[in-house]
């Protein structure tokens, strides 16, 4: 389970970011955190494995505070939190398989990783991982050579490679058509629950957050405004996160353009659910 | 830029009436400084040896053809000289030239206050003292010959290969960087499987195209004494071998429309 307690970000002499964030999650839960751009969503889920330093604040994971953590022993807490993101960011000119593989960098030697010899059972898992998200045939592929939603697809295989206890997820579905974004959350959302994984979803899309995750945290000005089950996300809410906006039509407009079980059953062909 | 109101409606303008007017100002500068900078540089000149320069021409042009052709069979061992040069200066100033780029490189440099000036210094300097000097230098220091020649090369071949490196390095996708180290990758780790595979294809295209640069430089590096065929161009010119000369312009002159065609051939295999 992870627990944040009055997590802080300045930036140097800038306003700052996040104020005072506390947030328990449980294991197993997936957590959407929905809000502008520039509150504080992005800064909130790197300070999880600090690859932005928190000003003040603690976060533990399993009751081991990565905020007190040495390099080395951060290194060690990082290969058990997944992170997927926004552009993919994958390494466009390695192949797909190094590219999963990549996952267990933490967890092999540097002699091993520099002459690509890894474990034969971490090559059976990225293997299977790969299979999982529909991606079998492209082992051998350079990850340049991929559509959108198949890299994103490469980024939750390295992810799970890491066999991680939690997942950060940044945007996963910004960069992607509509289409694509669905399926993506819905495989994320998918492996959570086959894993028990504990999971914190960065979006903009608050139809597709309210359709996949569990729980939904609000953010505005870098402090939680809204906590509670997607159900809960009524008009009020939604001001309190984004401002005054007409988001009845919003929802109307949605509710025009439900998803046909059509749509589910071609994906299902297509092995991607 | 301010938007005036005219005539009752917005008018835009790309520049202000002010930076328009310092616009003209700079260029009537500019245009005096060049005159002056013209004064200047012609004070010392000798009309009347400018005036006859096109006889002066025409008459070295006359007695450099025909090329003796058979100057040609002396030649090739001096080119191979120059092209080994060429080939391992660059090698070796590769060889530094990496490390010196990942220090100097704001993102991969371990200190920002003592080793990235350090580096930084080291290619600068480099690049600062061209080929032949450092190898006017190295003629004194360890002797004539080609030895001098690959170290001068590889000197110079430092702050070029150095400087283009570490912006390479500096221009990376740091997503790919950011993912790498969420994994608990070590920071060797993060450099070989993040930054190498980013900056491999610049670095191959730096290296290959400072070899092109290379062979060029090579040719003159004999006129010190830094073996190649420049000891062969300043012999023929000390005794007025023009049809000597001739040939050896031709010969280099093939070797370098040669050398460009294999880097460009090589740059566009990689990239």
């Amino acid at each position: 389970m992870l627990r944040i307690e009055g997590l802080s970000k300045r930036y140097r002499a800038g306003v700052p970011v996040l104020r005072g964030i506390t947030l328990e999650v449980p294991a197993g839960q997936v957590v959407g955190v929905i809000g502008p751009s520039g509150a504080g969503k992005s800064t909130l889920i790197r300070c999880i494995n600090r690859l932005v330093e928190p000003t003040t604040g603690r976060v533990s994971l399993k009751d081991i505070d990565i905020t007190a953590l040495s390099r080395r022993r951060l290194r060690q807490a990082r290969r058990r939190i997944g992170m997927i993101f926004q552009e993919f960011a994958l390494v466009e000119r390695l192949s797909v398989m190094e590219n999963v593989l990549s996952g267990r960098l933490g967890y092999v030697p540097f002699w091993r990783s520099f002459t690509r010899r890894f474990p034969q059972a971490d090559i059976e898992a990225a293997f299977a991982l790969l299979d999982r998200v529909g991606l079998s045939d492209f082992a051998d592929q350079r990850a340049d050579a991929l559509s959108g939603g198949q890299r994103q697809r490469v980024g939750i295989a390295r992810a799970l490679e890491q066999n991680p206890d939690m997942l950060l997820v940044d945007e996963p579905t910004a960069s992607l058509d509509p289409r694509t974004a669905r399926q993506i959350m819905r495989l994320i959302r998918e492996i959570c629950e086959e894993r028990g994984l504990l999971a914190l979803i960065n979006i903009h899309d608050v139809l597709l957050a309210q359709q996949f995750v569990q729980r939904i945290v609000g953010l505005r000005g870098g402090e939680i405004v809204f906590d509670g089950p997607p159900a809960g996300l009524n008009e009020a809410a939604l001001t309190r996160i984004y401002g005054e906006e007409d988001w009845t039509a919003m929802r109307r407009a949605a509710d025009d353009a439900p998803e046909t079980g059509e749509e589910r059953s071609e994906e299902r062909m297509a092995g991607l659910i | 830029m301010p938007v005036p109101a005219g005539a009752g409606r917005p008018v835009w303008q790309h520049r202000s009436t002010r930076a328009r007017l310092a616009g003209w100002f700079g260029w009537l500068m500019f245009v005096a400084l060049f005159v002056l900078c013209w004064q200047v540089m012609t004070k010392d000149t000798i009309w009347s040896f400018v005036l006859d320069a096109p006889q002066q021409a025409a008459d070295i042009g006359s007695r450099m053809v025909p090329p003796r052709w058979s100057y040609l069979d002396r030649l090739w061992w001096p080119l191979w000289d120059t092209l080994n040069i060429a080939t391992l200066g660059t090698l070796l100033g590769t060889v530094i030239a990496v490390p010196v780029a990942f220090l100097a490189a704001g993102n991969t440099t371990p200190s920002r206050l003592a080793l990235r000036p350090l580096a930084l210094l080291v290619i600068a300097s480099s690049r600062s003292i061209n080929s032949l000097i450092w190898a006017l230098l190295l003629v004194t220091i360890i002797g004539p010959g080609v030895l001098a020649g690959i170290v001068a090369i590889g000197f110079r071949s430092i702050g070029f290969v150095g400087k283009l490196l570490y912006e390479a390095i500096e221009e990376i996708d740091a997503g790919a960087v950011e993912a790498i180290e969420a994994t608990g990758a070590s920071r060797w780790q993060v450099i070989d499987y993040a930054i190498v595979p980013q900056i491999l294809p610049a670095f191959a295209g730096i290296a290959v195209f400072r070899w092109d640069i290379n062979v060029r430089e090579a040719t003159v590096l004999g006129l010190v004494g830094a073996g190649g065929i420049g000891l062969q161009l300043q012999a023929s010119l000390n005794v007025l071998a023009w049809p000597q000369v001739t040939m050896i312009f031709l010969l280099i002159l093939a070797t370098v429309v040669l050398s460009e065609l294999i880097s460009a051939k090589v740059r566009h295999a990689i990239i």
